[in-house]
């Protein structure tokens, strides 16, 4: 059985101007032990998906309208309060985006690092700081004795990412949802971070769900790849395939407008057009509107994800008839 | 290379920090800019690229004169600006405009975009009433923005409108040079490309020297002519813009190239990353020596003895670091 299995999920942000589908009719599974990357622009719903997952939508304005969240036989969106707190931040850990606001400037390191362990397991506060300076060594955090003891402002961006991703781990999580990790940090600490997550992956057997926009994290890390557009699954894939056989349009645009691919002193590839609405979402498929290849029956007949070989699904109309 | 339109000659921006409230003590100094010689042509796009906090923005603030220079000289076009007086910087900055990172905060949102755009026109004068309509239409025609949007306030554009209008802003006297500070980072993949080339074709199209400020160096190959590399307030390589990110020589700079994620399973499987330990150290305090060889994978005894000097390398380019050829 997968470890986490999510099935037709749908949230919508309720506002003045009218009902936002952020998420809309996603489905996916991930086993233990496997890393997942979701790529897609701001506002594909890539975040949504995973904020819902872990109850971290705030409702109102926002709404799960439908589906399930399986996590170890869990329904992660229906369960008990107490459920839910025995297995967030327990067994499914997340770090987010920015390492500057989300760590607690008025707490020390140390006291922020073993909240974990002090809530979920019965440990004392000395063992509880024991496990927390070895999970900081961990991390890679030089004189970790002296440091557990500052505050986040005296740590550097880099080192704070690194202190949440120690928060995040020091329960021994089963599955690690990573919001955009690295998109606030610089390449070569960005670098530095890749490599203790998948080293920290590797010692744990955890399951990693990784969120990015930047395709080329993606293709060092993730064992599978989705593609998310408009709050839905445009495409996915086992990693290689994604990157080697594309099918869905949006796919292989997003892989022509990396700069590095392309050759200098050209203009740069760009996808024409903004991205959807989504107070406006209809069944049809929402590149249409963006796409090169789209004819009538895109926006008129609606998108279904379709398994097209073991393992990789897309959802163009086009590439299922065989025409593109 | 054409004849240089803004030259820096060893140009050092120090901050000094004091502790205390009445009675002020020195504390040491943060040397943001420490001895940077550059020129820019005619028509030439320039990229600047370093991890944060190596001195990328505060140059770009010098060469503004936004911030007090401590030595050396800016020198636009023949006039010295470091020198110059009050009159004279102000009257350089016609020719010498700047784009900002965030969109978002760098437009008043009390202004539409037409007051936005007729701002510079009217402080400058070089425009007469009754033809700023017709001119900020102009702009906004340039940058790809329909002119019926010139009533609009900033918060009705999105992140790529709203660059395009910063960009139209910065355009309006036709500088002679125009520095964008990150002026793609706050915005998503598709339309960064868009910005990118915008900025590049209007850089053809009306012969304007670039400064584009970035740590994406995959974009700031794509766009720049020349790049520079600085670390920790000083410009640790510079060259054309493929020799430097294909062939990088400095280590500094091979660690940055090598740091750049590939968008190839096959490939970013199986090469051999450089992966620098710690974080850039500290400008108040930097290493003796080459500031990078704490960090440096090839460093020796000799590389903590004296700031090496940027030494031509090869024809084109130029690298500050004394085992050069060693490694």
């Amino acid at each position: 059985m997968s470890l986490l299995s999510v099935t037709d999920l749908r949230t919508s942000f309720h506002t003045r101007n009218g009902v936002y589908r952020a998420v809309d009719g996603v489905s996916f599974s991930l086993e233990r032990g496997e890393t997942l990357g979701i790529v897609g622009e701001s506002g594909s719903g890539k975040s949504v998906t995973c904020y819902s997952i872990m109850g971290l939508i705030p409702q109102p304005p926002g709404r799960i309208e439908s589906g399930s969240a399986i996590f170890d036989g869990v329904d992660l969106l229906r369960c008990t309060p107490a459920q839910s707190r025995a297995i967030r931040g327990k067994r499914v850990a997340m770090i987010f985006q920015d390492p500057m606001t989300s760590l607690n400037p008025y707490l020390r390191v140390s006291d922020q690092l073993i909240e974990p362990l002090l809530i979920h397991e019965k440990i004392s506060k000395a063992d509880a700081r024991k496990r927390g300076l070895e999970m900081l060594e961990a991390v890679g955090i030089n004189d970790a004795e002296r440091r557990m003891n500052l505050y986040p402002h005296e740590f550097s961006g880099g080192m704070r990412q690194r202190v949440m991703i120690a928060m995040a781990l020091i329960t021994r999580p089963e599955l690690l949802i990573a919001d955009e990790p690295t998109t606030a940090l610089d390449v070569t600490v960005q670098a530095q971070i890749l490599e203790l997550i998948k080293a920290m992956q590797r010692e744990l057997g955890m399951a990693v769900i990784f969120i990015t926009h930047d395709l080329g994290v993606v293709s060092g890390l993730c064992d599978r790849v989705q593609v998310m557009y408009g709050g839905r699954i445009a495409e996915t894939s086992d990693t290689r395939t994604l990157f080697n056989a594309p099918r869905h349009p949006y796919t292989r645009a997003l892989q022509r407008s990396i700069p590095a691919l392309q050759s200098k002193g050209t203009e740069l590839y760009t996808i024409r057009g903004m991205p959807p609405d989504l107070s406006k979402t209809s069944p049809a498929c929402p590149f249409a509107p963006r796409c090169e290849y789209a004819v009538d029956a895109c926006a008129q007949t609606p998108a279904r994800l379709v398994e097209v070989a073991p393992g990789h699904a897309h959802a163009c109309l086009r590439a299922q008839r065989g025409e593109i | 290379m054409a004849t240089p339109i803004l030259e820096l000659r060893d140009v050092k921006t120090h901050f000094p920090i004091s502790h205390g409230f009445i009675f002020k003590r020195d504390a040491g100094t943060v040397k943001a800019v420490d001895g940077v010689t550059l020129s820019v042509g005619q028509g030439e796009v320039l990229g600047l690229v370093g991890e944060s906090g190596c001195g990328k923005s505060t140059l770009a603030r010098t060469i503004m004169q936004l911030v007090p220079t401590t030595a050396g000289t800016v020198v636009l076009e023949g006039k010295n600006l470091t020198g110059g007086s009050r009159e004279d910087v102000l009257a350089a900055r016609r020719h010498l405009q700047m784009v900002f990172q965030d969109p978002y905060a760098s437009l008043n949102p009390r202004m539409t975009v037409f007051d936005t755009l007729a701002e510079p026109l009217r402080v400058h004068g070089v425009c007469p009433r009754e033809k700023v309509p017709g001119r900020v239409a102009e702009l906004m025609q340039l940058v790809g923005l329909a002119p019926r949007y010139m009533q609009k306030y900033p918060h009705e554009f999105s992140g790529g409108q709203r660059q395009r209008i910063a960009i139209a802003r910065a355009l309006a006297l036709e500088p002679r040079i125009v520095i964008a500070d990150e002026p793609v980072s706050a915005l998503d993949v598709s339309i960064q490309a868009q910005i990118l080339n915008l900025l590049s074709q209007l850089c053809r199209k009306m012969n304007l020297s670039l400064i584009f400020i970035a740590h994406d160096l995959s974009v700031v190959k794509h766009i720049s002519d020349r790049i520079a590399v600085m670390y920790l307030g000083k410009i640790v390589e510079l060259g054309p813009a493929v020799d430097v990110i294909e062939r990088p020589l400095h280590p500094y700079t091979r660690a940055l190239v090598s740091a750049i994620p590939v968008p190839n399973p096959d490939v970013e499987r199986t090469r051999q990353r450089i992966v620098l330990p710690g974080d850039p150290p500290s400008p108040i305090n930097p290493p003796a020596g080459c500031a990078f060889h704490p960090r440096c994978p090839h460093a020796l005894d000799k590389c903590k003895a004296a700031v090496p000097p940027l030494l031509p390398a090869d024809g084109t380019r130029t690298v500050a670091c004394v085992r050069l050829g060693e490694i």
